[in-house]
């Protein structure tokens, strides 16, 4: 059975694929190889009769076919309702007929498959929500990921990302010398401002263990600083592990479920090597997710929790504005209009609407919801790991369509989305569409408006 | 004809309707697996009964959820047509007096007038499901033959059932063809996506308990489904 240099089915487990996979620009040479892969097809089945559960086989069986998720979905919204986007349409005719042909599909099918599965879901869930029957095709389609990837029918950019947690730990090549480094450099840049400012690697026993996404280190530095100095002033006694510093899970998205136990388990390692007292992510939805919601399973620890109690962003932020840990000047709350990104992966998928929402209750003085918001919001456009796939710009920019109506209808011209693919999706609507919006993290917003402690600030 | 359709047929059809959501019952809990759901159903029961229960009964209340909400025509058909389906069989008087007759015990019975609307009101439902599945380019594009075959399947019953009450035609045939499509209807639930009279409950349940002890339950109100 042919198989390609690049495109295989073997997952990279080495510097050496991962750069030749690098060198081939865009993944031309990739997918061209990919035209002939062949599909293992007994090994299909194999996977899928172990895999496939009564709850999935349950789902495909008793769709009603009602085309309630239509509405649902914003890819069916955004395509002028193509009734190629409607969800159970996209699932039934991908996973749905794997799984009646007994697995037996060809290279077409694979690739019909794959983009659907990539491009035209973001497995943000949302049409769960709206099935009778709690049909989640989100699910679905993140199951049908494992399965492509398994026959290396997957995006080369998510072949390469998988590699790199597999290789670093990290979804990026960012070494345990080159995090240490970094964080070492944000703390001498921004000490001077900054008495007393530490970033402080590998401490036991701390009350919080911080960790990132691999992009703040390589390519915003500047976040891991603010983030430092927010804990800083709010008088956390805080660390970062040295290895296992990581949340992300671009296997995640790629369907590499070893990829995504390996990645997940490095942090576990870090919280029972220093044993702090919880642990608090970056504002990153989909890392929160990966670590937090659905890694123990991957782990397999059985009670579905991580082994000390976790936190997104923006349950620290809600609480250190509640305790009065951080406090803001009122002069200085936002003035003008604010809508907020409410991320599918913590907010629909975890629960915390209501902290963004005590959030915005000291920072914001015109909030304005987003309609439909909360678990109920439409995902950013980029979720998934779409916003990283070449091959599927376009239709990612199409899908943007929704978010971007949606903010134009609060009228807001800033949007507060602490999620890097929501604060990526929403920068590159207004590149396209130009609607004049600004964009922002948290952190950069609460340190313009915190108030200092006397004995914090430095020396004239 | 008839002894065989009410005697033998009789205890086939109802054997396999229960046998049969017993064993998909059986079948469903038994392929559960915490690790490939990713839900922890064994720990944190509390929030999964919790998940649960709102899970179904949110959605067992007309309007009670977004999606009944947001489809609001067609709820009303969904709910017309389930509570005919549900309501009039087992409560129906000739039904009851048969039941009294062979088991010697009986339900209370719904007034004809009552059971005469519900019918009516359910293959009018059902009706108009048919053409929205045709007319909506939305459903039309997930609509299968199998799909309007076990719409006919459940309707043909009630159909049939209402034409020998009223002595509309040849009764014997109607109630010969009424007693032979409930059957064919009880046979089909186990053995088709007619199952979802059981499923619903146990896939409603499971996806609450995901929501309930993973995906937020611990931490908010729970969804709002």
């Amino acid at each position: 059975m042919p198989e390609g240099i690049l495109c295989n089915k073997t997952p990279v487990d080495t510097v050496e694929q991962l750069q030749a996979l690098l060198a081939d620009k865009s993944g031309k040479q990739y997918y061209e190889e990919m035209k002939l892969l062949d599909v293992d097809t007994p090994a299909l089945w194999a996977t899928i009769q172990k895999s496939l559960k009564s709850r999935l086989r349950t789902w495909l069986e008793i769709c009603a076919r009602c085309g309630m998720c239509a509405d649902s979905c914003f890819f069916y919204l955004a395509n002028d309702r193509d009734p190629t986007q409607v969800p159970s349409y996209k699932i039934q005719s991908t996973l749905g007929d794997m799984v009646r042909r007994k697995g037996k599909v060809d290279n077409a099918f694979m690739h019909y498959a794959m983009d659907t599965a990539w491009s035209r879901c973001t497995c943000c869930n949302r049409c769960g929500m709206y099935c009778p029957f709690g049909i989640d095709m989100g699910v679905m389609f993140s199951y049908l990921r494992g399965l492509l990837f398994s026959q290396g029918f997957v995006p080369w950019e998510l072949k390469i990302g998988s590699g790199m947690h597999r290789i670093y730990r990290a979804q990026m090549d960012v070494t345990t010398d080159d995090w240490v480094e970094t964080c070492g450099w944000m703390c001498e840049e921004y000490e001077e401002d900054w008495p007393g400012l530490e970033f402080p690697v590998d401490k036991p026993n701390a009350d919080i263990i911080y960790t990132v996404n691999a992009r703040e280190v390589k390519h915003y530095p500047e976040d891991l600083a603010e983030a430092a100095i927010l804990f800083h002033l709010a008088g956390e006694n805080w660390t970062v592990p040295s290895e296992g510093w990581e949340e992300t899970s671009l296997a995640m998205f790629a369907g590499d479920w070893v990829g995504c136990k390996k990645q997940v388990e490095s942090v576990y390692a870090a919280m029972e090597r220093l044993k702090p007292k919880r642990m608090v992510v970056t504002e990153c939805g989909h890392a929160y997710r990966a670590t937090v919601i659905e890694g123990p399973y991957w782990a397999g620890l059985k009670t579905g929790q991580t082994p000390v109690e976790s936190f997104h962003y923006v349950e620290w932020v809600a609480e250190a504005l509640r305790t009065g840990k951080l406090k803001i000047d009122p002069a200085k709350r936002i003035k003008e209009p604010v809508t907020y990104q409410d991320s599918c992966n913590y907010i629909r998928n975890a629960g915390l609407r209501e902290c963004a929402r005590e959030i915005m209750s000291y920072i914001a003085e015109d909030f304005r919801e987003m309609r439909p918001c909360g678990e109920h919001n439409f995902c950013c456009g980029g979720g998934g790991g779409l916003n990283g796939i070449g091959r599927y710009r376009e239709q990612r920019n199409v899908g943007l369509k929704v978010k971007r109506d949606q903010i134009l209808a609060t009228g807001a011209k800033l949007v507060v989305s602490p999620c890097h693919n929501c604060w990526d999706a929403i920068r590159d609507l207004e590149e396209i569409y130009h609607i004049g919006i600004r964009w922002s993290f948290l952190k950069p917003l609460l340190l313009k408006m915190v108030i200092v402690p006397e004995h914090l600030r430095p020396e004239e | 004809m008839y002894e065989f359709v009410t005697g033998p047929l009789a205890w086939i059809a109802f054997s396999v309707f229960f046998f049969g959501l017993i064993w998909r019952f059986v079948w469903y809990i038994r392929g559960l697996n915490w690790q490939l759901d990713r839900v922890s159903y064994g720990h944190h029961t509390g929030y999964g009964v919790k998940g649960a229960a709102r899970s179904i009964v949110s959605w067992l209340i007309p309007y009670g959820t977004h999606s009944w909400r947001f489809y609001s025509g067609f709820t009303l058909l969904v709910f017309v047509f389930h509570i005919g389906i549900i309501i009039t069989p087992i409560f129906l008087l000739g039904h009851n007096l048969l039941l009294e007759e062979r088991w010697g015990f009986r339900l209370p019975a719904l007034p004809d007038p009552v059971a005469d609307t519900l019918t009516v009101a359910m293959m009018i439902a059902a009706l108009f499901i048919m053409l929205r599945r045709i007319a909506l380019p939305e459903v039309r594009i997930l609509t299968t033959f199998y799909d309007i075959a076990l719409l006919l399947i459940v309707v043909t019953p009630f159909f049939t059932g209402f034409l020998a009450y009223h002595q509309i035609g040849d009764y014997s045939f109607w109630l010969i063809a009424h007693i032979l499509s409930g059957e064919i209807m009880l046979i089909a639930v186990p053995l088709t996506k007619l199952s979802h009279a059981l499923l619903f409950f146990l896939s409603r349940a499971q996806i609450g308990m995901d929501y309930g002890i993973k995906r937020g339950g611990m931490k908010s109100q729970g969804l709002p489904w």
